[in-house]
């Protein structure tokens, strides 16, 4: 208690020129880890910190602005299982907790919906999911990760744009991989590449990287990958990240590689320094100790979403917030280069993607010769009349 | 006799080319500064400017010219008419912009990783204050009178007024998303502040402290989201204010008297930062991406030049002979 009067006395000092009641906006971050397959790489092993290190930036950012406010920014941190994980929403939103982040999978993050009904709004800022944004949206679920067809249709328009127009599609055996392919083939659909040819890789447990194991995948993926259809460019479909890394170079023919790895689309990367990037990125490298992840930007996001409303709302009440972050008004800035705001029919968050190549953003979607009636950035993912979600309709 | 001391000037002209104006440009990726004559607009000199060099200014005498080395974490000070580098001031980490008070002292610079602006005695070389402000620091402007020094802060989108005798932020304004820029007018009856994101430009009135007016900026066949104000300069007779829209690759063109933009300046790409020569006869527009300068006739709004200098050019300032 005494902590936070001593925030509230600083937020007074510091708040000339905007007169304001004084209030305190509770904000948490709830990661629910599941036990995973680890991915090929051990540079793409997930930090302690995944996720609950961008709430830490974006949570500072807001209570530094919210000195000069009269408001206090506080976030609670919570590690949970997929068997805890409602418990533990319910007595976030129990103590005073109305704006929650969820790093989750998407059976997990429609339960924590479910759970919070009116009482919360929650900010996905992992589960990629298209079924989030469409046929299982929920009002109380905003979206600050990109769909898989936001993610696709960015990498989409620029191999149109490279006029590699066909794809020879590999995807992994699990159900989220097919999704994930799902998503590219949409996307295929969509811009007018022709899938030639798409192969299943199924995952049997087997050859890594480690010990030896390079050595056959030396030999398996040339095999696995021989006598396709003539392609432009393989685009490989694996959410997990457990085999996409073997293909560049392994495959038979010379062909780029796309998707999950090679040319990736991703809502941030750690060499992003266009557009004020670099300042976030030192901020956060100072603060975690460790280049920025998708998932951190992506709760940054949501947290700054917070703070926006805050900001221009003048207020700390739950109801007002939440309309200004789901209204037109919410003008994110995030280091895109253009300002970000909720989907009003499905939550979801509309930002342009990076496509990033290892040590560098290679372009940036929505590629500027796709021009949309309303925002270029609508050109990625579900607009509003494709979109199953019945939110606004 | 007459003839006698033509030649006499020429001669010495010649021995000293610097009795032109002189434009000082920092160019970020380069790490160096190019200096353009202000009349020819011929390359003239390049200097190192430490690393990534962005924020630059000059002594109100001319004498020296002012660099925020960021990735020094310093101000890097140059003798104007040698080139010869002097004792660096402290800056706080990561200077990106700053201003000097009219007087010429002290120097006020915005921390841009570290929410403070940092005020420097320029003669003792002493760090004055540490004033905390928003997220992002990064716009500098300072009224007329010196009275009020302005800080933009880029995340936190607001105008922060600094009393320069008590260091204290005496207001603060809310404006558009990722402010950039404060610019006074020359009498001080309004100040400018530009908003990168927001694609506005802010006109308050100082006395009040609050938004009177908003600039907003279309150009056909431009994305509005292209359209990102960022320099702001205005002309010291108050006619003309100017602004650079960043990716637009456009200077706007604005009336004082209306704040209706009147023209738009076609310049080079990703235009960033404005200054003008002395006597307010050139714009000189600073293009990060062409790694060029273009050269702004003021009164008839005409591009007539534009120069390559450094990799990434990124702030300039004239200085008068």
């Amino acid at each position: 208690m005494r902590l936070i009067w001593t925030a509230l006395c600083g937020a007074a000092a510091f708040a000339p020129g905007l007169a304001l009641a004084q209030s305190e906006i509770r904000a948490a971050v709830l990661r629910v880890d599941v036990q995973q397959v680890a991915p090929v790489s051990r540079l793409d092993l997930p930090p302690e910190d995944l996720g609950i290190a961008g709430g830490r930036v974006g949570t500072a950012d807001n209570a530094t602005t919210g000195q000069f406010m009269g408001q206090s920014f506080t976030t609670a941190e919570v590690i949970a299982t997929p068997e805890t994980a409602v418990a533990e929403l319910q007595k976030l939103i129990e103590g005073g907790t109305h704006f929650i982040v969820t790093l989750a999978d998407a059976a997990t993050t429609l339960q924590l919906a479910d759970a919070a009904g009116d009482t919360a709004l929650l900010f996905n800022a992992r589960a990629t999911e298209d079924r989030l944004r469409n046929e299982d949206c929920r009002a109380n679920l905003l979206h600050t990760a990109a769909s898989d067809a936001q993610l696709t249709d960015a990498l989409a328009q620029f191999l149109m744009w490279k006029k590699w127009d066909e794809w020879f599609l590999v995807e992994g055996s699990r159900p989220e991989d097919t999704a994930l392919a799902d998503a590219y083939r949409r996307a295929a659909a969509k811009f007018g590449a022709e899938i030639t040819e798409s192969r299943v890789f199924e995952d049997t447990g087997g050859a890594r990287s480690t010990d030896s194991g390079h050595v056959q995948i030396q030999a398996q993926i040339p095999v696995f990958t021989q006598r396709a259809e003539d392609h432009d460019v393989v685009v490989a479909a694996d959410a997990t990240g457990w085999f996409a890394a073997y293909l560049p170079y392994h495959t038979w023919e010379a062909r780029p590689v796309a998707g999950s790895a090679g040319l990736r689309p991703q809502t941030w990367h750690p060499a992003s320094e266009a557009w004020g990037g670099t300042q976030f990125q030192s901020r956060f490298e100072k603060s975690a100790g460790r280049p920025a992840r998708e998932e951190d930007y992506q709760v940054w996001e949501a947290m700054r979403a917070l703070g926006e409303a805050a900001t221009r709302s003048q207020s700390g009440e739950f109801a007002t917030l939440a309309a200004y972050i789901r209204g037109p008004e919410l003008k994110l800035a995030a280091y895109k280069g253009q300002d970000l705001s909720f989907r009003d029919w499905d939550g979801q968050l509309r930002q342009p993607i990076l496509l990033t190549s290892g040590p560098i953003t290679t372009s940036v979607s929505p590629q500027a010769e796709y021009l949309h009636q309303v925002t270029q950035l609508d050109t990625l993912g579900h607009d509003r009349a494709e979109s199953k979600c019945m939110l606004t309709k | 006799m007459a003839r006698f001391s033509a030649l006499l000037a020429c001669s010495l002209l010649g021995a000293t080319p610097a009795l032109a104006d002189r434009v000082f440009v920092s160019n970020e990726k380069g790490n160096d500064i190019t200096v353009l004559d202000g009349t020819t607009f011929e390359v003239i000199h390049t200097f190192n400017g430490g690393q990534r060099p962005r924020g630059i200014t000059a002594s109100p005498d001319g004498k020296v010219i002012y660099v925020c080395a960021s990735d020094d974490n310093l101000v890097r000070v140059f003798d104007a008419h040698t080139y010869e580098e002097l004792p660096s001031l402290p800056s706080g980490p990561d200077p990106e912009l700053f201003v000097l008070h009219p007087s010429g002292n002290p120097l006020y610079i915005a921390n841009e990783d570290d929410n403070i602006v940092t005020v420097v005695d320029v003669e003792t070389r002493q760090v004055l204050a540490e004033v905390p402000v928003g997220v992002e620091p990064e716009g500098m402007g300072v009224s007329p009178d010196g009275k009020i020094v302005i800080n933009t802060s880029e995340t936190t989108n607001m105008a922060h007024f600094i009393d320069t005798e008590t260091f204290e932020i005496v207001q603060n304004v809310l404006v558009d998303q990722r402010p950039r820029f404060a610019q006074f007018m020359a009498d001080g009856s309004a100040l400018l502040v530009s908003s990168e994101i927001g694609g506005t430009v802010s006109v308050i009135d100082p006395a009040t402290a609050q938004v009177t007016h908003k600039i907003e900026f279309e150009v056909p066949g431009v994305l509005p989201e292209a359209l990102q104000p960022v320099g702001v300069r205005a002309t010291q007779d108050g006619s003309k204010v100017f602004v650079a829209l960043g990716p637009a690759n456009r200077v706007a063109v604005i009336d004082p008297a209306t704040w209706e933009v009147t023209d738009y300046l076609l310049v080079g790409q990703r235009v960033w930062q404005l200054a003008f020569s002395p006597d307010d006869k050139y714009l000189f527009t600073t293009n990060g991406n062409s790694n060029d300068v273009s050269v702004i006739d003021v009164a008839t709004n005409e591009v007539i030049k534009s120069v390559q200098v450094g990799q990434q050019p990124w702030g300039v300032v004239v200085v008068a002979e």
